[in-house]
């Protein structure tokens, strides 16, 4: 007869060094064996929808910056790509490809932080040491591009705010070269460890249906084997001109969708990034980066969903505009909002230290699932 | 892959009243529903062969704001008018989209949920009914979720809504 | 040289209690590991390689009870206030807090429509230094932690500061 143990509620969070941020998880315990788990969101909530409607439109970019502050340049990306759809305006080749670099660029600083802080939560402090340092090196690149080291307002309607640095190219260059033997060092020191394959590999398995039905994107539908990037499927600014592989999840060392899948497919996609800043640093045209850019942004009364490929998946942005300066309604889809979703799927009948692991593999950013 | 004339005509055949019209814009052309059918006219979405709408991209709840508007003193108060939910979807297979739109009174306001369908929708309408106060109904767990638990001050995305002064002792306006 | 240093061993030193008190306090201020929102990430960033916080002696803890300061590092919405003054309560007596950005300062860039934001951490606990930025650079923060440790050493046992 098996021994009928008591059910013990424990809470995690809102301030617990391994939730990322707010997060507040509720978790229903036999022993140690998971058997439900309630996430608690809303602790950095910031009314960013009810900013846009008081806003003008390009009033609003600082604020989408604000929602997921390690991708802020792909938040932009997003939001105008959505208001030039509505305004029906093609803007210049260079910015286009601009926009492009700083997205990779973005993406390997984003991916960088998910690593080192992966790593730090499951017990190895070093590589977030060292993917910091790295991330340093992009955030130069960034800072002296438009003066900011996080938040940057740099991708405006129709336009850039600034041209690139004249030194721009040539320290890009001087990265691309410094990163890539630093992803070989990743490699040795995390990907392949004993003890981080241990922690990581068969757990939290996320079947591809599943992840499917839960509308999971990004990192995690990849890590579950399903080839779907929106740069390719989907495709928007420039991103077809270009060569590169989408990695899948292949369950190298455990079970196609564990943890370990999910946090290699993010390793293989900083290489791929790399890829691409080098090409689109190849073709970059000249061109005047602020002559597109609207006097008085006033779209037509219409409504345009647009989607990019965010570090962590599908960010998408609803606007409806009822033909004056600010827009009528803004939806945010984040993709860490529905990533979220599935952790009580996912830690089903597992321990309580693998909620750690599987939530640093989700990848979630609070200022995006709240907003 | 399909475009939103075909689908539309195929939910028509198949739905016929509950379908209103293919509400044609520059961008995005929508097809308006009945907010109390929207649960069956996705899982036939979803389920049928040519279809195959297995991914709910968003949900979006909005308020219209397009009833009587009254103001006195700095308190503008709506009513009549409704409240809408957008659903974008796509299919994986397919590669094609389509945006459904219902809309509902603002005075009670109610669509059926569709969380038991795509299980993304969950927290999108969770979010929708915090936020919007919309309704929906048979939705497995529907509670606040950004805001706090115990909000009483009303749904804040509304255009009419008024914040308060105070909560739990800590004054909330500047 | 004083008289009253030439009565021991070499390995004597001779303080005053308050001043001997302020520098230890000083050069091992214990942080909450606690981030709110952007400005923690920047917070990260300071503690990680190439700032580098350790060297002033401040350490993340998790648990509030074994820490000295508090780093608000980010925007306080309604639903968290009542957190972070648990938080607060709960750390032992001397305690700092240092209010990184805008947001904790005043609401930042939330302040007129943010319905769900504290405008301003202040209203819920005392702040001893404010850090302005959005988000502060590393350097900011350094710039504020030794402005509270210049606090921090003018402190007296007996005497209350202002």
């Amino acid at each position: 007869m098996a021994i009928k143990t008591e059910e013990m509620v424990l809470n995690m969070g809102p301030q617990h060094p391994s939730t990322h941020g707010v997060l507040r998880l509720e978790l229903i315990l036999e022993g140690e064996i998971i058997q439900k788990v309630t996430p608690h969101i809303g602790y950095l909530h910031r009314c960013f929808e009810k900013h846009c409607e008081a806003m003008t439109y390009p009033q609003i970019i600082p604020y989408t910056d604000r929602m997921d502050y390690l991708a802020a340049m792909y938040n932009e990306f997003g939001y105008v790509i959505g208001v030039e759809k509505l305004l029906g305006i093609q803007v210049p080749e260079r910015v286009e490809y601009i926009r492009v670099i700083m997205g990779e660029l973005q993406r390997i600083a984003s991916h960088l932080v998910a690593i080192g802080t992966y790593g730090a939560d499951i017990g190895a402090m070093t590589p977030f040491l060292f993917a910091f340092r790295d991330r340093e090196v992009i955030l130069n690149l960034f800072e002296i591009t438009c003066g900011a080291r996080m938040l940057y307002n740099y991708i405006w309607v129709g336009g850039l705010s600034h041209d690139l640095h004249p030194d721009f190219v040539r320290l890009t260059r001087e990265f691309i070269t410094y990163f890539r033997p630093k992803i070989v060092e990743m490699n040795e020191l995390l990907t392949t460890n004993r003890i981080f394959i241990e922690r990581t590999a068969n757990v939290g398995i996320l079947p591809l249906e599943t992840a499917i039905n839960f509308g999971i994107t990004g990192p995690m539908l990849r890590g579950s084997g399903f080839k779907w990037d929106l740069r390719k499927d989907d495709t928007y600014s420039v991103y077809n001109r270009f060569d590169f592989n989408i990695p899948i999840g292949e369950g190298k060392v455990g079970t196609v969708g564990d943890c370990w899948d999910r946090y290699y497919v993010r390793i293989l996609e900083m290489g791929e990034s790399l890829r691409l800043i080098e090409q689109a640093l190849d073709q970059l045209p000249e061109g005047n980066v602020t002559s597109a850019i609207p006097k008085r942004i006033k779209p037509p009364v219409g409504s345009v969903y647009t989607r990019v490929e965010n570090p962590r998946g599908e960010l998408g942005y609803f606007i409806i505009s009822n033909g004056t300066t600010s827009p009528f309604r803004v939806k945010v889809r984040g993709p860490s909002f529905v990533n979220l979703g599935i952790m009580d799927v996912l830690c089903k009948n597992h321990m309580v230290a693998d909620v750690i692991a599987i939530l640093g593999s989700v990848d979630i950013v609070l200022g995006e699932v709240d907003r | 892959m399909k475009s939103a004339e075909e689908i539309f005509n195929i939910l028509k055949e198949n739905f016929n009243d509950n379908i209103k019209e293919l509400v044609k814009q520059p961008v995005d052309p929508y097809i308006l529903c009945d907010p109390l059918k929207i649960n069956e006219i996705s899982l036939f979405l979803l389920s049928n062969e040519g279809l195959l709408f297995d991914n709910l991209m968003n949900l979006s709840g909005v308020d219209d704001a397009n009833g009587m508007s009254t103001t006195t003193g700095s308190i503008t108060t709506i009513e009549g008018g409704t409240l809408s939910v957008y659903y974008h979807m796509e299919s994986t297979k397919f590669r094609h989209k389509v945006v459904l739109r219902v809309s509902t009174p603002r005075e009670k306001p109610e669509a059926s949920s569709v969380a038991l369908v795509w299980r993304s929708a969950d927290w999108h309408e969770r979010e929708a009914f915090d936020l919007l106060g919309i309704n929906f109904l048979n939705h497995p767990d529907l509670r606040r979720i950004l805001m706090p638990y115990d909000w009483e001050a009303g749904y804040p995305l509304r255009k009419d809504y008024a914040n308060p002064e105070f909560y739990h002792g800590m004054k909330v306006p500047y | 040289m004083s008289y009253l240093d030439a009565q021991f061993d070499d390995n004597i030193i001779i303080a005053k209690v308050d001043d001997l008190f302020n520098w230890a306090r000083l050069s091992s201020l214990w942080q909450v590991g606690f981030g709110l929102a952007c400005c923690a990430i920047e917070m990260m960033a300071t503690s990680a390689s190439h700032y580098d916080f350790d060297r002033f002696g401040v350490i993340p803890r998790p648990s509030p009870r074994q820490s000295d300061i508090i780093i608000i590092s980010g925007t306080v919405t309604l639903k968290m206030a009542l957190r972070v003054k648990r938080l607060y309560e709960q750390m032992p007596d001397p305690k700092y807090v240092i209010s990184m950005g805008s947001c904790s300062n005043c609401g930042g860039p939330y302040w007129e429509h943010g319905y769900h934001v504290l405008k301003g951490v202040d209203r819920v606990v005392p702040v001893d230094v404010y850090v302005p930025g959005c988000p502060p650079r590393p350097e900011a923060l350094l710039e504020g932690l030794m402005k509270l440790q210049e606090k921090v050493r003018n402190e007296s046992v007996v005497k209350k500061s202002a």
